[in-house]
């Protein structure tokens, strides 16, 4: 057991904390966030240069070969910073479909565009009556001589409006929350039939509906068992909490700080704030739960590469348990511990607030994880004697 | 990065396990799993198991008869005593007063006292709190008077944790009543519980165990040669320990023992009705516990890792007080889910230390247990500095506050 970074990991995380801390600062994501795509172009090519965009693929595909430990290290900077760009749902969810589930030949096509960044991914998957359960999935994807027909409804699908293409979960055959019979296709944006709805998410991230009217894709658009892909859902989506797991951890790290800064600063009664015994301890209770969400989003980043999909699930949903419940107490008591000014627009710990939220309600929230893990009998499984 | 164990860590762990299955008294295992605290002779007897196979002081260095492992190793072996369940080493010897000796004391102190605390030859008690000196343990007030090569010890010292059973009592007291500040005025005295003037009186506390103590000096004559460290430099040492008392007080390998047992018994349907592992309620609080230990056990792990790199430094870690904090409310949480699974059957309690019960036919053992272990441990989160005092630590060493 080792908690040690590498020497190349830890330059990457340095080479990440130097450009986001350049070139990422507040002011800097606000305006950013005003432009008409909400998120920058030039950041996106500066990620590009710094092989981010390349990170998870095989070195052999135009890739960096990088691991579940990378994409914590730069999903954890990118939540320090309240980045805007489409990182997470290109690379690491888009990207993972790629990894997991498509042939060589279209990797081959796809991850150089994809780490030049003119290549955008996103995941079209929860619909207006799923919540958060991976298999209920009731678009349709009927067979139409070699290729697939397909048809229904995404909601809040993340950068959905900016994508060239879109990983799309259909239903081949079953009944709407039948686990089998779900098939994944990789769809083109600017495919006849699709139309998308473009909106800025509570926490300032881009997201669209996307509706497919009978939209016609080939054989290729396959991605794995046509009949049988929730196991490839649920591989990639493990990964992604495991990214979103470090991203929070970041913007914990980053509201912490400021909020103890705030307090050593904010002065009241002649004294500055954080010389209140009330206002220390909270303060104090918000660093062990941003430790052990960080104990929590080690593990997820070493259980998203375990091959038990069981195992991996399980211990997934401890993961984003833990994660929701610490994002839920550290962003609440930000703001109530720097008072009034937190609850403003032009303050960055509101910000940290509503994204930590975001992140809580991607990919089930606690309450959907504590449920689905005691069903299972708990982390542990079943008493052995 | 490498969060799994190695194959070598693995064998390890294995190896433990059968030696503790080959050498655990049965006895002692069945009396630690029904919940009750072992007998002294059973500490003994298997604190003495261990020092004759070289793993009852891993931590210390290898001269004091330390292992040189790593703090994982060490973790794995407690750990696995922990889940058996066995007596662990008697912490008040091996993690706090033997650590201060190796660090502070002197050769001969070494050599005359750290063998024998390795074997339990002598059992050592805390003098620490005293009716006056609780959270603020520096305005302690019982006194030691030099006088030619004697100390001369007066006052009273509380909660002393099975003074009853012990032999030497590790003691904090001012040996200098104007300095600066309380702080500055405190020594570290080894002292024999059999000098004249030595009184123990036993506290009863709410689940009706003898455990904790008053103890009363009265012109008690310690040598000189007694002395840890510095006169009046007697701060260090005590910061020292409590800091590594903290580290023990996650017991990670015991929660878990605590939830496996648990989560049997919530299986079972007593009387012939519905098993509570049924209840969704108590089902996701079982698993939100399990998920809290969790994080605490990989945290744990981070925190001996950090002190592994800072080893040999005598300073105190202040993220012991993030595992003293989650460990003991965990406990806590974990003795309430007893309690719950009891049910009625709670009502008919028993005493943990004794073999004293009620009917032994009226209810299982572990529902006899359930609320006189659910009451004890609500010292967890007072003792070893509370957790509002490890607040402040992490507020003041963490967070500049």
């Amino acid at each position: 057991m080792d908690f040690d970074l590498t020497e190349e990991q830890r330059l990457l995380q340095d080479s990440v904390a130097r450009l986001l801390g350049d070139r990422y600062r507040f002011e800097q994501r606000n305006a950013y966030m005003a432009t008409p795509e909400g998120w920058s172009r030039e950041m996106w090519a500066a990620y590009a240069e710094l092989g981010l965009l390349a990170l998870p693929f095989a070195e052999a595909e135009g890739g960096h070969g990088g691991g579940a430990e990378e994409t914590m290290i730069v999903a954890e900077q990118m939540g320090r910073a309240l980045t805007l760009e489409p990182w997470l749902p290109t690379v690491v969810l888009g990207g993972g479909f790629l990894r997991h589930g498509a042939p060589a030949e279209l990797r081959g096509a796809l991850v150089p565009r994809i780490a030049a960044g003119e290549m955008l991914l996103a995941f079209a998957h929860t619909e207006a009556q799923s919540r958060y359960d991976l298999h209920d999935v009731a678009t349709t994807a009927r067979r139409d001589g070699a290729g697939w027909v397909l048809d229904g409804r995404k909601m809040v699908v993340l950068h959905g409006d900016s994508a060239h293409r879109l990983v799309v979960t259909a239903r081949t055959a079953g009944g709407r929350r039948d686990r089998k019979g779900i098939g994944v296709f990789l769809v083109d944006a600017a495919a006849p039939g699709v139309s998308r709805r473009g909106f800025t998410a509570v926490d300032g991230h881009r997201a669209a509906e996307v509706t497919l009217e009978r939209v016609r894709v080939g054989p290729e658009a396959v991605l794995g068992d046509p009949e049988d892909g929730l196991p490839l859902v649920d591989r990639v989506v493990d990964e992604a909490i495991a990214a979103l797991a470090a991203e929070a951890v970041g913007a914990m790290e980053a509201v912490h700080q400021l909020t103890v800064e705030y307090l050593k600063t904010r002065r009241q009664f002649g004294r500055p704030i954080g010389s209140f015994q009330a206002l220390q301890h909270r303060a104090a209770e918000m660093m062990v739960a941003l430790e052990e969400a960080r104990s929590m989003a080690m593990l997820g980043a070493m259980m998203a590469e375990e091959e038990d999909a069981a195992e991996r699930r399980r211990q997934m949903h401890a993961v984003k348990l833990q994660i929701g419940r610490s994002a839920k107490f550290v962003g609440q008591q930000a703001i109530q511990l720097h008072g009034g000014i937190a609850m403003t627009m032009e303050y960055a710990a509101g910000h940290y607030f509503k994204r930590l939220t975001a992140i809580d309600t991607t990919f089930g929230d606690a309450e959907h994880h504590l449920n689905a893990l005691a069903e299972q009998g708990g982390l542990t499984g079943a008493a052995a004697a | 990065m490498e969060l799994r164990f190695t194959e070598e860590e693995r064998a390890f762990r294995q190896e433990v396990r059968d030696f503790i299955d080959r050498n655990l008294p049965a006895a002692t295992r069945e009396r630690m799993e029904s919940g009750r605290t072992p007998t002294k002779e059973m500490v003994v007897q298997w604190q003495r198991t261990l020092n004759a196979k070289g793993w009852a002081v891993p931590h210390w260095p290898v001269e004091w008869g330390g292992t040189g492992w790593s703090p994982i190793k060490r973790f794995i072996l407690q750990e696995e005593i922990q889940q058996t369940p066995a007596p662990l080493p008697l912490a008040f010897n091996v993690s706090m007063c033997g650590p201060v000796i190796i660090a502070f004391g002197t050769e001969a102190q070494k050599k005359r006292f750290l063998p024998r605390m390795a074997n339990l030859d002598d059992w050592w008690c805390q003098g620490f709190s005293e009716p006056g000196a609780g959270s603020d343990l520096a305005s302690l007030k019982t006194r030691a008077v030099r006088q030619g090569d004697h100390y001369v010890v007066n006052g009273q010292k509380t909660w002393t944790t099975l003074a009853q059973y012990a032999d030497w009592i590790f003691l904090l007291v001012r040996t200098d009543p104007n300095a600066a500040k309380p702080q500055e005025g405190i020594s570290f005295l080894l002292v024999d519980m059999k000098s004249p003037g030595i009184t123990v009186r036993p506290i009863i506390t709410i689940d009706g165990a003898h455990e904790v103590n008053e103890v009363f000096f009265d012109d008690v004559k310690v040598p000189v040669e007694n002395l840890v460290g510095t006169e009046n430099r007697g701060w260090d040492c005590a910061k020292f320990l409590l800091s590594n008392e903290r580290t023990g007080q996650a017991r990670v390998g015991a929660s878990k023992e605590r939830i496996r047992r648990l989560k049997l018994i919530a299986s079972q349907a007593p009387g012939g009705g519905r098993p509570i592992i049924e209840d969704p309620r108590f089902r996701e609080r079982l698993t939100e516990v399990e998920v809290q230990l969790k994080a605490l056990e990989i945290t744990t792990l981070r925190v001996l890792a950090t002190e592994q790199k800072n080893l040999g430094q005598r300073k105190p870690n202040p993220a012991s007080s993030i595992l003293k904090i989650r460990g003991t409310e965990l406990q806590q949480a974990i003795s309430e889910l007893y309690v719950l699974a009891a049910g009625p059957y709670g009502l008919a309690g028993a005493h943990p230390d004794s073999d004293r019960r009620n009917e032994p036919e009226l209810v299982p053992e572990w529902a006899a247990l359930a609320q006189p272990v659910y009451f004890n441990w609500r010292k967890q989160s007072i003792y070893g500095g509370s957790n509002e005092i490890q607040k402040n630590i992490m507020a003041k060493a963490f967070l500049g506050l």
